[in-house]
């Protein structure tokens, strides 16, 4: 068992290394962007003399860095590689997924190019230029050919949890990415249907390729560093069925008030509502697969960042439902409050299990234990109170100024003295994440170097299955 | 899981369902929406002769809507007015009515928007019709709204150029005594795509009704 799981690894080690360095330097690139871009929010003067990084320039252009740099790239590192070792069988054509890997990268930069000297769109998370994303569905379509062949390779019949997942959201964002690319931003489609497939296509992006690559993720580490199988499988299909049914209708419940049939908003609302179901049944099942565990929780980094991401996932749905009734979305609507809970989702629920992973999967690729846990508790306090920070600041500020907008009688420039307050209030949680993600690539680098020393003084003896197994 | 085809037909099923009742059939829906009279006759159908809303664009207003989108203008402002006893757009004076699918048909880029950082700008053009003051608000916004504001400034718009002769006829008018106005002897020259831009706002108006959406009179 332990020798086929060190063939698969060393079948995919190169190719999940190079996802996992692209991942950590677009996120490093992204934290800069969005820190700057905070400052700009309330700084107006700050960097504005360059319009390539005027603030309506660079706050999407650190969205689509993260989205496309370090989440896609993350997915890639972590869930091809569990698709892999679940198959039980070493997959050639490691080489596809460098070239995919190269081009998906090279997507990107043109991507943000694009944006940078003004060819964005003005959809949220489609603001890539249409000239760069055939390169990204090119590289998608070699990525996904080798995930569909890693499956097929897998030996025995069953399929594990964490593959219907992955499964799952592989076939989802290429269809959901290029029906939304067709309809917003190669062949627009006319008025407000513009409108309503960016909403649908956002909460896809969450519901349909963030959460099921992060719940793949938790419900294979758990088990994995706890050595005891997930707490119920029917739990597992429960959560794994509604959220596929519901998952893709809830984007749109953000459109009420606005310009649309009434039904479209309605049907985003009910199905919101019943996200519920899902995200209860996935995080009660991963919640009794830790129960007990005692200390083991915090003191495994992976274990540490992923029960802190479930927790995240159970608090910021359970924000997102209720946010969505027809009386608090009066409130606050068109505030800060979205984004905050979509950020709580992407960072603290997303983020922080992928974190987790990596903690876990690095070791077993490169055979070389993390050489600091000071860093790694750097990393953790830097992106737990940073997060913690950020999201509560955006929250409070979009509760109270929707109170403030809901009141015609105060004047609108009393409502953006709010924000700007509670906007700094969010710098310092912007600070706190990128003194985390510097702590994480510094750590991964430094080990990566660690590495290539090691191996070439002392060869075999780090490559023994039997202590790496048992550390990890 | 044994039954890999039912998680196969699940996972193609529920995107397929979602594209389908979502995204299809709002496009069925409001894909061949059209411009039409204010009201309609006894058969519903347009008024021969009346004028058709929302008008198309002029090309420079649509020329100035590209350096909204190339700016990204939209991630601070809404273009979208709601309606009464759903937040407080009209009380504010954002908008006689509320905005209506319809309203969108005319345009490239439906920039409705999801955050309101800044004021909402469907009615821009009406609230305010000086070219002037949407100068000096993209030019510095401090100079409209005050120390407050945190819209970025779009100085890189402007030329800032000693007066040769006389004054442009273009130049930004300032307050006398402003201090943000340039040096004496100096003049602020908005570019192309600065006057495209405000052209552009100017035309930002919802001052017709619609069949399915009147402006009351008040």
């Amino acid at each position: 068992m332990r020798s086929v799981l060190n063939q698969v690894d060393g079948s995919i080690r190169l190719p999940a290394l190079f996802f996992v360095v692209a991942a950590i330097l677009w996120l490093v690139v992204g934290t800069a962007f969005s820190l700057i871009s905070t400052l700009q929010s309330y700084l107006p003067d700050f960097m504005s003399s360059c319009e390539f990084i005027t603030y309506g320039r660079l706050a999407p252009a650190a969205a689509n860095a993260l989205l496309f740099g370090w989440t896609c790239n993350v997915i890639f590192a972590l869930g091809l590689w569990i698709i892999a070792r679940l198959s039980l069988a070493p997959i050639p054509s490691g080489g596809l997924l460098l070239v995919a890997g190269l081009f998906w990268n090279l997507g990107v930069k043109v991507g943000l190019f694009g944006i940078l000297v003004g060819d964005l769109t003005t959809a949220e998370g489609l603001e890539f230029p249409g000239y760069a994303t055939p390169i990204l569905l090119f590289a998608y379509t070699l990525i996904a050919v080798w995930g569909v062949m890693a499956f097929r390779a897998r030996q025995g019949g069953g399929v594990f949890v964490s593959q219907w997942y992955i499964l799952g959201a592989l076939f989802w964002f290429p269809w959901f990415y290029t029906v939304a690319q067709f309809m917003v931003v190669w062949f627009p489609a006319r008025g407000v249907v513009q409108s309503i497939t960016s909403a649908w296509y956002t909460g896809n992006l969450l519901n349909l390729w963030l959460a099921p690559m992060a719940l793949a993720t938790a419900y294979y580490v758990i088990p994995k560093v706890l050595g005891r199988p997930i707490h119920s499988y029917n739990l597992a299909l429960l959560g794994f069925c509604s959220l596929a049914l519901l998952g893709s209708w809830t984007g749109v419940a953000q459109l009420i008030g606005g310009p649309v049939p009434i039904w479209v908003s309605s049907v985003g609302i009910v199905a919101s509502v019943m996200m519920i179901v899902p995200v209860m049944t996935n995080s009660l099942n991963l919640y009794l697969s830790v129960k007990g565990a005692g200390t083991e929780l915090w003191r495994s980094p992976a274990l540490r960042f992923v029960v802190f991401g479930v927790c995240s996932y159970f608090l910021a749905s359970m924000i997102g439902s209720a946010m969505t009734f027809r009386s608090v979305s009066e409130i606050l609507h068109f505030t800060t409050f979205a984004s905050g809970q979509s950020l709580h989702l992407s960072y603290g629920f997303f983020s922080m299990v992928m974190f987790g992973g990596l903690y876990f999967m690095v070791p077993l690729l490169t055979k070389v234990e993390w050489p600091s846990a000071g860093l790694i508790t750097v990393h953790f306090w830097g992106s737990a109170l940073g997060i913690t920070i950020s999201v509560v600041a955006l929250m409070l500020s979009g509760w109270i100024t929707g109170h403030q907008m809901n009141d015609a009688a105060v004047p609108f420039m009393d409502v953006v003295l709010t924000t700007t307050t509670w906007l700094k209030v969010g710098t310092v949680g912007t600070l706190c994440l990128t003194i985390g993600h510097l702590a994480f690539a510094v750590h991964f680098l430094w080990m990566l170097f660690v590495t290539v020393t090691i191996q070439a003084k002392q060869g075999s003896i780090l490559l023994d299955p039997a202590s790496k197994e048992g550390a990890a | 899981m044994k039954n890999l085809p039912i998680i196969f037909c699940l996972i193609l099923s529920s995107l397929a369902f979602s594209v389908i009742g979502l995204v299809f059939s709002s496009n069925i829906q409001l894909g061949s929406l059209t411009p039409t009279t204010e009201t309609l006759d006894e058969s519903g159908n347009p008024i021969a002769g009346d004028p058709l809303f929302p008008v198309t664009m002029p090309g420079v207003a649509q020329q100035g809507e590209a350096v909204y989108v190339d700016l990204g203008c939209i991630a601070c402002h809404t273009q979208q007015v709601r309606r009464a006893g759903f937040g407080t757009d009209i009380d504010r004076g954002w908008g006689k009515r509320h905005t209506v699918a319809r309203d969108y048909v005319t345009q490239g880029h439906v920039l409705v928007g999801s955050q309101r950082v800044g004021p909402d700008l469907k009615t821009i053009g009406e609230r305010q019709e000086d070219a002037n003051w949407h100068h000096l608000n993209l030019y510095n916004s401090k100079i409209i709204s005050g120390d407050r504001s945190i819209m970025p400034r779009y100085a890189f718009l402007y030329d800032v150029r000693e007066i040769e002769g006389t004054t442009a006829a273009n130049a930004l008018q300032f307050e006398v005594g402003s201090p943000y106005a340039p040096a004496a002897g100096f003049e602020v020259v908005p570019t192309q795509r600065a006057e495209v831009l405000v052209e552009y706002l100017l035309s930002l108006k919802l001052n017709y009704s619609l069949p399915e959406a009147q402006i009351s009179e008040k």
